[in-house]
């Protein structure tokens, strides 16, 4: 990946990984302000490589392998913020993030309403996160959730390369904490040509990624591709569904969800993360309370259990496949 | 490797390293010197920190009143101590970045805090955390979690190759914390800029320190993370001064960062939410009044001739003026108003939340209109 870190303004065709790695590059590039901190960040480059080349090009004041300690982590991005650095801060897997949740709960997203706008904590906390890389436990839940509720955050998470890229720059650049959320099971999965031009993509709002009119299909991070395939399989019977990457959990983009469900009167939800209480049931909440008498059938919610996620000899009986879309949204269409 | 004969113990084991916490002390509890007067501590130097320490504790009175009265919500007293707050207060140049826990009233004020303001925080308005040194962090509710973020904006500033420090304050119970032990040996492993001041009043609200910890002193907590650990007679604001004096050399001379531990005793409730008379003695308090820093230090300076009667009544006067004046400001202050809660939730205010601000409007309109 050395090779790819370069500042080139030209099109590139990378997977998900490089392209966190070439916004953190741009950035840090064009932003002198810029660290970046976490456990193996440094000379490993990350335990998946999304901090590769980093240290060699910015050096260690810069890239900072920290101790093995995820509060001390999301508390030093928190100090560092607001003395007028901008950390980025990695979690090697977002289940090992809950020690540094309190300085997110607690102080990053508070400490410009608590100062009035005195000081505030312009960082990102990065971390891996989802299913299907046949991982070891807690190495693979979906807790987005979780960060959702906390006020004063902005939880991104990145379904494509692309995505990824100006997300990321767009996280970097945000005056308040943002977790990032990398799928780590798409980190690899496919190539996609974009400029590395150090253009930012807009937070707070979903991206259509396939228009429709027969059903709308809302989803985000790795779940995309599969939502993506049963839109593809669809339209082979006739079946025309709109696909929306929801890409910033919160603040929630409702609009556009809503939009395209008062179109199409049909929606199924699609997320790796626990059924109950999720970001599904926030959705499709929002769509009972404003959409209603759009409705042609009640909203439906591919997801997983309510169980821990299982070890990985099972966990693809928990994860959402193309054919739980499929059966969510045949049972939508069946309904007048 | 042959080893010499005297490095090996009685049974067979080869010392890697032993530890020594040295102890401070100028003053003792009868206002007496315990070493020589140090060069500091003029006699100009030892009336400031005096008038400091009683301004603090007028202050303190005041606020609790508030409290019991219901014009202010709960606060944490730092009764007895004063010569911690201040001491710390003094030490602080302007651009050293304080990162305070929630007892540092005393020092606060020396840093330019609006009296007022720290009422206001403390009666429920965030508007009393924006005043005081920029840089500086606001009061930490939680424990320990500021020590990281003191670790955090310490090794900002070695970023920025700035020469300022940091100095951080907690309690002896937030000594237990995994984010104090964390942040400590970052300190050492990074080589920050960074003060750990340990406020160790006895009581992590009602478990004692004997309790807490099973080490001797607090200050030998640095000995694991590879800094520099002393500890002090929190009731000698000298002695405190005296060790922030060393830490900040020891920064200066690359040689890293230091915890102090400042034996103090608090005198009042952990907040006035608690009751202290449950889980200790009154005659335990009785013997931590002898100990005052107040009164050790006016018996000090009448020693000296700098302080007597007369002044002490003018200085009281002035301190209860400046402390009544204050309360009626934070008094006569206009409410935030309810829509403040939305104001500086993000910088980048997002669309969708527009819905909810529609909401608190609403509920405002028919809040006003139900009276």
């Amino acid at each position: 990946m050395a090779e790819a870190i370069q500042d080139t303004h030209e099109l590139v065709d990378t997977v998900l990984l490089e392209a966190v790695n070439l916004a953190i590059h741009w950035e840090m590039q064009h932003d002198e302000n810029v660290v970046v901190l976490g456990e193996d960040v440094g000379s490993n480059g990350g335990v998946f490589r999304a901090t590769d080349g980093l240290k060699q090009k910015f050096g260690f004041k810069r890239v900072m392998d920290t101790p093995l300690a995820e509060a001390l982590i999301g508390g030093l991005a928190v100090g560092m913020s607001t003395q007028g650095l901008r950390p980025i801060a990695e979690i090697q897997f977002s289940g090992f993030i809950f020690p540094a949740l309190e300085h997110l709960m607690c102080h990053a997203a508070r400490m410009r309403n608590r100062t009035r706008g005195r000081l505030s904590c312009p960082m990102v906390l990065r971390a891996p996160y989802g299913g299907g890389i046949h991982a070891p436990e807690h190495h693979s839940e979906s807790i987005e959730a979780l960060m959702a509720h906390i006020p004063g955050l902005r939880v991104v998470i990145p379904s494509s390369p692309a995505r990824a890229y100006g997300l990321l720059l767009a996280a970097i650049r945000d005056p308040d904490p943002v977790i990032f959320l990398e799928p780590k099971r798409v980190y690899r999965s496919s190539k996609q040509s974009y400029e590395n031009n150090g253009e930012a993509l807009p937070l707070d709002s979903c991206f259509t990624l396939r228009q429709g009119k027969d059903i709308t299909l809302v989803s985000w991070g790795a779940s995309i591709a599969e939502t993506l395939q049963a839109a593809d399989a669809l339209a082979e019977h006739g079946i025309d569904a709109e696909v929306i990457d929801v890409a910033s959990i919160k603040p929630l983009d409702m609009q556009t969800i809503l939009i395209s469900v008062a179109r199409t009167g049909r929606c199924v939800i699609v997320h790796e993360a626990a059924k109950s209480f999720a970001v599904g049931a926030e959705i499709a909440a929002q769509v009972s309370e404003k959409c209603f008498l759009n409705l042609q059938a009640p909203v439906q919610r591919v997801a997983g259990f309510d169980t821990h996620m299982p070890y990985f000899q099972n966990e693809h009986y928990y994860m959402p496949n193309v054919q739980d879309i499929l059966a969510a949204v045949d049972k939508s269409m069946k309904e007048e | 490797m042959k080893l010499s004969q005297s490095r090996v113990t009685e049974q067979g084991h080869v010392p890697l390293a032993r530890f020594v916490i040295d102890w401070i002390q100028f003053l003792n509890e009868h206002g007496e010197w315990t070493q020589p007067r140090p060069d500091f501590a003029t006699d100009e130097w030892l009336r400031d920190m005096y008038k400091h320490m009683v301004m603090t504790r007028v202050f303190d009175q005041k606020a609790i009143a508030l409290q019991r009265t219901g014009q202010m919500g709960t606060y944490p007293s730092s009764l007895g101590q004063e010569a911690f707050a201040t001491a710390i207060g003094i030490a602080l140049q302007n651009e050293d970045v304080f990162v305070p826990y929630y007892r540092d009233h005393g020092t606060l004020l020396m840093r330019g805090y609006d009296m007022s303001d720290i009422l206001a925080y403390w009666g429920g308005d965030e508007r009393g955390s924006t005043t005081g040194p920029k840089q500086d962090l606001p009061l930490c509710v939680p424990i320990a979690t500021q020590i990281t973020h003191a670790a955090g904006a310490a090794a900002a500033l070695k970023i920025k190759a700035q020469d300022n420090l940091v100095i951080t304050t907690i309690g002896d119970g937030g000594t237990s914390k995994g984010d104090f032990f964390e942040s400590l040996n970052v300190a050492g492993a990074w080589q920050l800029p960074l003060i750990v001041v340990v406020n160790n009043n006895q009581y992590a609200i009602s478990v004692p320190r004997e309790i807490q910890c099973g080490a001797k002193t607090l200050a030998q907590k640095a000995i694991g993370a590879g800094i520099h650990g002393v500890q002090v007679d929190g009731n000698d604001p000298m002695a405190l001064y005296q060790a922030l004096l060393e830490a900040r050399q020891r920064i200066q001379q690359h040689k890293g960062a230091t915890l102090i531990e400042a034996v103090t005793y608090r005198l009042g409730d952990h907040t006035t939410a608690d009751d202290a008379t449950r889980y200790r003695s009154n005659d335990e308090v009785k013997e931590a009044w002898l100990k005052d820093p107040v009164k050790r230090l006016q018996s000090l300076l009448a020693s000296l001739n700098l302080w007597d009667e007369q002044r002490e009544q003018d200085w009281q006067k002035q301190c209860a003026k400046s402390v009544d004046a204050a309360v009626k400001r934070y008094l006569a202050r206009e409410p935030q108003q309810p829509a403040a809660m939305f104001d500086y939730l993000y910088e980048q205010w997002p669309e969708v939340m527009n819905e909810q601000l529609d909401l608190l409007i609403d509920k405002i309109d028919r809040m006003s209109s139900s009276h």
